[in-house]
């Protein structure tokens, strides 16, 4: 099995456990007793840009809110630079899905990215100019500055998506878990965060991102952990993102087959 | 926000049910005085009585159901904006049967029935009861939670309507009045009950005022405040405390039918005036304290009247002044905006009929001439589906803004800045045009029309990062038009309809 194969080449192997910013042992998730993630293992390397595609229903989602506890699991371990999730939270950022929230609440792009700093603030003490100050400082990253002051209703989707993933810059965090922040964005968007995944990794971050566009899978990420209820491998792109290993993710969706096996093509051109 | 408009049509529907029914208990109640079955117009010295705070307890009891109004002001906007309004609903109907059952005890023991604390706590106990049974009964089961809270609202109500039949037979008390806590009746509130209800009301502002970035999170990201490890469920459960809180200690002055409406009835009119969450909070509150105020010094100048029925009527009055007026989210500056917007799309389809119609006919002036040859209204009639009462009206709109003037009766002729402003227009069209044809796929014969739907509403921004990313650095001035324009001659005529 590949898997086997890339899990012994896998560079971090010998890296003592804190230095490994998410490893998952066996992890089962069950809604209504019928798994949605089985048996389920990796690790991943710090430094590194992490892809997880797979089918829908395959439970990428779960298993980034699983990592988080926002969902029981049914068995196995996660750990966060070698501690469970409740003791390294702060160094984690979630971007949640676009959808996940009524975007007709009444505050505007900068309250939302405050919300990032809620913890820090602590509880009963109220919002300051400092935190203000570094919520904006983000949205700049995100170039979305200009949009501060907006209801956030009235941003497009994917300023609304940078405003979420202001939210988690704005918390300074090691792990970055991202919902597809490339669903339905514009291309500017798309290019911004790309930017700032590239900047996060140049300052050793790691991010694990749900991913649907294969086309730009070798593109964007340098590990990818193919998923669909169980892990079908994980690894570097380049070993790992193969026509067979694509095959048997989406095994029997043709239009997706058809469409992985186009990129393959594509990218063998291109070498 | 089409939830809470539904919301409060259903209670307008509900209202003079309620009102019909109290006034005619009241008056089987009085029977004393046959005067009192119908609703007389009070006295002046009424009046002034009242709305002078004369009497010790009105005033206290004013003051009371002001602070109820906001303290429902503030939570309600949490409430609503985590759609819990409807489980406050039930709630309140849910206290009834924990207030009959409270009355009999408190009676067989020999204390007074009707003191409001034992009413109350009874009320809050049978209430939570009934939230529990709501979350059992979706936990346990696979019916959503509108059936669950159906259920319960309706058990618990029709087991306290029984139960207060049975209270009427007892001979132990008097048990008039219970019926009271149903419609709402500030006319019983004693001074004690006042204060009780005032300081309930502020403690449960106080809470949510230390809480309020907290329950805003919970409000708006439930998923990202558990990542965050803030403790959800106990928030939530803060949160509904708190709603518990502000019904219980409601019932005797709005009843427990419409307790409901001084939840959701402030933040929802609240809405319509802003679109951050503090101000939402504060014009909530202010609202409510309104609702309370007004509400409960016309119920003490018509005692016959269910207070409860005079705050929600006082609140939908506010309600319905904020759906129609409110800024930035009210029915009337939403025509206004569109209004707006259909007056610039006409004056700018003006201008840019103009410029293209003397584009094509090489007429357009160079940099030196301050003179831009007139064009014929009927040239510009044939080049939209314009009739020439609609021209003539946009016409005057935009001579009004001094772009264009009419030479004579039939002739049209842009000034220097409307000339300027055609050019822009003309430009921003086409790099519309040319972005559809480039990079979203759309045949250039249809690209026209759906560069109608959007140019008008380009933002700067956009303009600009048009212009970036189409226009190469050395062409200046006015694009051409990527697709052939095709105007009708002067001397046929057609009458083609829509054109460029």
């Amino acid at each position: 099995m590949n898997t086997t194969e890339s899990m012994s080449q896998s560079p971090q192997s010998d890296l003592p456990a804190a230095e490994i910013p998410l490893s998952v042992y066996d992890l089962t998730v069950a809604y209504h007793r019928k798994p949605v993630i089985w048996d389920v293992g990796f690790d991943i390397p710090p430094g590194k840009l992490v892809g997880i595609v797979g089918p829908n229903g395959a439970g990428k989602s779960t298993l980034i809110k699983t990592i988080m506890e926002l969902i029981p699991k049914a068995s196995g371990r996660v750990n966060i630079f070698g501690k469970p999730y409740q003791k390294n939270r702060h160094r984690v950022g979630y971007v949640p899905q676009r959808e996940s929230v009524d975007w007709d609440f009444p505050v505007n792009a900068l309250d939302v990215v405050t919300m990032g700093l809620y913890r820090e603030i602590g509880w009963c003490f109220p919002v300051r100019k400092k935190h203000r100050e570094r919520a904006l400082e983000a949205l700049e990253r995100v170039g979305i500055a200009d949009y501060a002051r907006r209801q956030i209703s009235q941003l497009s989707g994917g300023q609304q998506q940078r405003t979420f993933l202001a939210r988690a810059l704005v918390q300074n965090a090691d792990l970055y878990l991202m919902d597809e922040p490339f669903a339905a964005v514009d291309a500017a968007t798309e290019k911004a965060i790309v930017q700032i995944l590239q900047e996060m990794k140049q300052a050793g971050k790691t991010a694990l991102v749900i991913h649907h566009d294969l086309q730009t899978v070798p593109e964007y990420f340098d590990y990818v952990i193919l998923l669909n209820m169980r892990v079908i491998d994980h690894g570097p792109t380049a070993d790992v993102f193969t026509p067979e290993n694509l095959q048997k993710t989406y095994g029997g969706r043709l239009t997706l087959l058809e469409e992985a096996t186009e990129t393959m093509r594509r990218r063998e051109q291109s070498l | 926000m089409s939830r809470c408009a539904l919301a409060v049509l259903l209670l307008f529907l509900l209202l003079p049910g309620p009102l019909l029914l109290a006034a005619e208990e009241s008056g089987f109640r009085s029977q004393q005085s046959i005067t009192d079955r119908s609703i007389s117009m009070p006295s002046w010295q009424d009046w002034k009585r009242v709305l002078l705070l004369e009497d010790y307890n009105t005033r206290i009891v004013i003051l009371g159901t002001t602070l109820l109004g906001m303290s429902a002001g503030m939570i309600g906007s949490f409430a609503l904006l985590r759609k819990r309004a409807l489980m406050g609903d039930a709630l309140s109907h849910a206290t009834l049967p924990g207030i009959a059952i409270a009355f009999i005890i408190a009676s067989t023991l020999g204390l007074n029935g009707k003191s409001l604390p034992i009413l109350l706590a009874g009320a809050a106990i049978s209430g939570l009861l009934g939230i529990a049974g709501i979350l059992l009964i979706r936990n346990l089961t696979r019916l959503k939670e509108d059936a669950a809270l159906g259920i319960v609202l309706s058990v618990f109500f029709g087991a306290g309507i029984a139960l207060l039949g049975i209270v009427q037979q007892m001979q132990t008390g008097h048990a008039a009045g219970l019926e009271s806590f149903i419609y709402g009746k500030t006319a019983s509130m004693v001074a004690s009950d006042a204060w009780l209800i005032g300081s309930a009301g502020l403690s449960c502002m106080l809470i949510s005022l230390l809480l309020y970035k907290e329950l805003t999170l919970l409000c708006f990201d439930e998923g990202f405040a558990d990542s965050r490890g803030f403790p959800v469920v106990l928030l939530d459960t803060i949160l509904m405390g708190l709603v518990v809180v502000v019904t219980i200690i409601g019932l005797q002055a709005v009843g427990l039918i419409l307790m409901i409406s001084l939840l959701v009835i402030p933040p929802a009119a609240a809405r319509f005036w802003t679109e951050k969450m503090a101000p939402l909070s504060i014009v909530a509150v202010v609202l409510g304290a309104l609702s309370g105020m007004i509400g409960s010094a016309m119920s003490a100048i018509f005692p016959n009247l269910p207070s409860g029925a005079m705050i929600v009527l006082v609140a939908t009055g506010m309600f319905l002044i904020s759906m129609v007026c409110g800024v930035p989210r009210g029915i009337l500056i939403r025509k206004y905006r569109r209004y707006e917007l259909n007056t610039k799309v006409n004056r700018q389809h003006l201008l840019r009929g103009v410029y293209e119609y003397l584009e094509a006919h090489r007429q357009l002036p160079g940099e030196d001439t301050d003179q831009v040859p007139p064009v014929s209204l009927s040239a510009l009639l044939k080049m939209r589906s314009w009739t020439l009462p609609l021209l003539r009206k946009i016409i005057q709109q935009a001579e009004r803004e001094h772009l264009v003037s009419l030479t004579s009766e039939d002739q049209l002729q842009l000034t220097l800045s409307g000339l300027k402003e055609a050019a822009r227009v003309v430009h921003e069209h086409r790099l519309w045009e040319l972005y559809l044809i480039t990079y979203a796929d759309v045949a250039s014969s249809k690209v026209d029309q759906d560069a109608d739907a959007i140019e008008h509403v380009l933002e700067p921004e956009v303009i600009a990062e048009l212009e970036a990313l189409l226009i190469r650095q050395s062409t200046v001035g006015i694009l051409q038009s990527p697709h052939e324009i095709d105007l009708p001659q002067d001397t046929s005529p057609s009458t083609t309809g829509r054109q460029a």
